[in-house]
């Protein structure tokens, strides 16, 4: 095997987190940076013909080739794990800039007490409240220590939205019950289409406060504090599962990119396949040595470093550590091993199919303009009469139109599913249907967990990450709630037909959900039930760092993203305000 | 190799030109009569490709309610992607060991290919094509649970309502039924407008709205 160079600091992944640790390590140090990524290169202009629904959505170009690699899938230890041969409930992305450019874009932040999640809910209700099998944790930061990166990284994506808490004064028309921000959004709010604003009205009237979805498609041109500009959105409907033809929705390629292609010291190799981190053994201080990877010609080679960062989504960054034996792997059968455990995805789904009388024009709007409402999250309202914890917020979004994906739902009361009954309903249903989503908290529990498969492998004959994943009752009866609630809207929005969620069962990995995966590498205050401290470096193994949702104990009912930048601007600070003085354990 | 097999359709049935009356309803211009298109077919033989697209338009007729499979060149659009990397699996993880009889919220876990899955599925449908449409129906409805009748009556949706670069929703035919106007490159001022009435602008194709000679996923490797 060939040893490159060696080079001060490796990121593995080229994704949000892995291009903003080389963005502030490459300006704000002099240290040699490269970034591995397994995909391709690519910019704004590569996505000037993208706008396919076929190739985009249904056969899914932007996502990680489920040929080379998947995951395995079993709902709980008793069964043998089956491989995800196509992708379904979540969606890797692949290339530079992974899961960040074909996402929608919706950039809420996770409520306060989200951090203490143990604490608070135990305190407040009692432990014998909290589900049996639980495995909730604290984060180790709270979200007063987090703030001001939460508005760093909406600076550095031009959020537009409407604040609703500023140092503590409450602001009519946002989100009354976020956590406090110590400034109003970049940007304003996007344009509201016709189905939102029937929705927000409709909310309003039953007490509800809805307030315009927080969203990285800019509602305006915008220039961020690093000199980088981008357009405003022309809501033409093409986020999700596409890169942004004009740029105008934030993704890592034309936000960071530009920034680190000045730099000198930082660059990217593409086509780089990492498959083990090279590390001595813990009794020499584990250090980690560098990283192996298949290159772009299929060779594989050594690279040294001093300083390495794996960014490269929950599930890989997950593998990296079990393949690479950094670590013990958790076994929830005696509750030992931290790596792996906590595997949690969202509470996710259309909670609300509604069927109106008039046209909605739902070809125009963008993955994050709508409306949505958060008084249903959290701990918002009193669960003591209920039989669920926490919750999670409705929303009406527009732009999830496109007519291979949508003409064909029709209500209910169509029998055909095919022939000219069946396509005369969805003609007519086409644009006159909107779905209320809903977005909930998924609990840690000892049985959701992430290992190494024992029968299947990827294409270099690595064994595939095995998910053991399932919903348990808390997350069911919150969907029953949720569902009646978002029945109830529809209703006063004046739909004449609704076709309600149909409740979850076991967890089904068709049925998209959202790209929302959490958990594997964990981080936490202490070393026997987390794999990383609160500035997500490794317990034990002190030159290694891992960021990402991997980190998040449990999921929020809010979107990652702004929570990851946030995460990563901390560790960004941490390291190069303390650690390059001082290689050593920051906690 | 095998020999080459060609589609052949009256212009009258596929393609022409449709517009929008003032009342928004889509109507034909004008076909050329008497005059007939060969298409080359990538993976159907002649007779599998009259049978699909017999299939097709009961799936999505041509009726009352305006055109169909057969006006969108349905047909057209399975035969390449069938011929394509969808069709072979080229992106489907296909190792071993399947389990034929998984739960379903495991998605598909079979062995065969989109291509097989036709290959087997038509063997059932001999002489389809000549049926009488009732007769059409009811051979369909006995196989509507089969796996490859869910496939053909996904990818008649696709090729209804797909970009045209892929060889199926002809003229945007499919589009103009539903009021979808395709890769509108701006809406920004009308997205806050038109409540409650219909806004329906002209479509537009990919190559149309991106200027870009695209290539569809069905031609590449």
């Amino acid at each position: 095997m060939k040893a490159l160079p060696p080079v001060d600091v490796v990121i593995v992944g080229g994704g949000w987190t892995g291009l903003l640790m080389a963005k502030e390590l490459g300006t704000r140090t002099s240290l040699s940076v490269v970034v591995l990524e397994r995909g391709a290169l690519r910019k704004t202009e590569d996505y000037g013909d993208d706008m396919d629904e076929l190739d985009y959505t249904i056969r899914l170009r932007m996502m990680q080739d489920a040929s080379r690699e998947t995951v395995t899938l079993r709902h709980d230890m008793s069964q043998r794990a089956l491989p995800l041969r196509q992708h379904g409930s979540f969606l890797p992305g692949s290339g530079v800039g992974g899961a960040g450019e074909h996402w929608s874009a919706v950039c809420p932040r996770f409520l306060p007490d989200c951090f203490e999640l143990l604490s608070r809910t135990a305190e407040k209700y009692g432990a014998a409240r909290l589900p049996e099998d639980h495995s909730i944790q604290d984060w180790g930061v709270t979200y007063d220590e987090l703030e001001a990166h939460y508005t760093r990284a909406d600076l550095l994506l031009g959020l537009s939205g409407k604040a609703g808490n500023i140092r503590g004064k409450q602001i009519e028309g946002g989100n009354i019950f976020e956590g406090w921000r110590s400034a109003e959004y970049p940007t304003p709010p996007t344009k509201v289409p016709y189905f939102s604003s029937m929705f927000a009205e409709a909310t309003k009237s039953l007490g509800y406060h809805p307030y315009p979805v927080p969203a990285a498609t800019t509602s305006r041109a915008y220039t961020n504090p690093d000199g980088v500009s981008r357009a405003g959105c022309t809501y033409c409907g093409y986020c999700e599962t596409f890169g942004c033809m004009i740029g105008a929705k934030s993704q890592p390629t034309n936000t960071l990119l530009p920034v680190i292609e000045k730099r000198k010291n930082v660059s990217i190799r593409s086509g780089a396949w990492v498959r083990r981190i090279a590390h001595d053994a813990p009794e020499n201080k584990g250090r980690a040595r560098g990283v192996i990877y298949i290159d772009a010609h299929g060779k594989e080679v050594f690279q040294p470093a001093e300083l390495i960062f794996l960014a490269s989504w929950t599930l890989n960054n997950t593998r990296l550590l079990l393949l690479s034996g950094i670590g013990e792997a958790y076994d929830p059968a005696t509750g030992r091993g931290t790596v792996g455990r906590n595997l949690t995805h969202q509470v996710t789904f259309s909670a609300a199919t509604a069927f109106f009388e008039k046209p909605l024009n739902r070809f125009m709007g963008s993955g994050a303009s709508g409306m949505m409402f958060s008084d249903l999250d959290g701990d918002l309202i009193d669960h003591s009469g209920l039989p669920f914890l926490r919750g999670g917020t409705l929303n009406a979004r527009s732009a999830r139109s496109l007519p291979i994906s949508e003409c064909g739902v029709v209500p209910k009361s169509v029998k055909a599913t095919w022939g000219s009954e069946w396509k005369k309903a969805a003609l007519h249903y086409y644009d006159r249907t909107g779905r209320i989503g809903f977005s909930g908290e998924h609990l840690a529990y000892k049985g959701n967990y992430m290992d190494l498969d024992p029968t299947y492998k990827d294409g270099f004959g690595d064994p595939l990450l095995r998910l053991t994943l399932d919903w348990r009752e808390n997350e069911r009866k919150m969907a029953e709630y949720a569902t009646a609630k978002a029945v109830e809207i529809a209703r006063e929005m004046g739909a004449k037909e609704v076709n309600p969620f149909p409740g979850l069962r076991s967890y089904d990995a068709t049925r998209y959900q959202s790209s929302h995966i959490q958990g594997g590498t964990i981080m936490g205050t202490v070393p026997d039930r987390s794999v990383l401290n609160p500035y997500l470096q490794h317990w034990h193994v002190s030159n290694l760092f891992v960021l990402g949702a991997s980190a998040f104990p449990q999921n929020a009912a809010a979107n990652p993203t702004p929570t990851i930048l946030a995460l990563t601007y901390r560790t960004a600070d941490a390291v190069i305000d303390r650690y390059l003085k001082n290689p050593s354990a920051l906690a | 190799m095998r020999r080459r097999e060609f589609l052949t359709l009256s212009a009258a049935s596929v393609g022409g030109v449709l517009v929008y009356s003032l009342d928004r309803k889509v109507s034909r211009l004008s076909a050329q009569a008497g005059q007939s298109i060969r298409i080359p077919l990538r993976f159907f033989s002649q007779s599998e490709a009259l049978i699909v697209a017999a299939a097709a338009s009961r799936i999505f007729p041509s009726d009352e309610a305006g055109p169909g499979a057969r006006e969108a060149g349905v047909v057209v659009y399975i035969d390449r992607q069938l011929a394509g990397p969808w069709g072979r699996d080229g992106h489907r993880y296909t190792q071993e060991p399947f389990e034929e009889n998984a739960a379903a919220e495991f998605g598909y876990q079979g062995k065969a290919t989109p291509q097989h899955i036709y290959r087997q599925g038509l063997k059932d449908l001999t002489s389809f094509d000549t049926l009488a449409p009732a007769e059409q129906d009811q051979k369909l409805r006995q196989i509507e649970t089969t796996l490859f009748f869910s496939l053909l009556r996904q990818n008649t949706v696709e090729g209804m309502f797909s970009d045209p670069i892929h060889g199926g929703n002809v003229d945007m035919v499919g589009w103009q039924l539903i009021g979808f106007p395709g890769p509108r490159m701006s809406n920004y001022d009308d997205v806050d407008k038109h409540f409650g009435e219909a806004f329906r602008p002209k479509p537009v194709s990919l190559r149309e709205a991106s200027g870009r000679k695209v290539r569809p996923s069905e031609d590449m490797e």
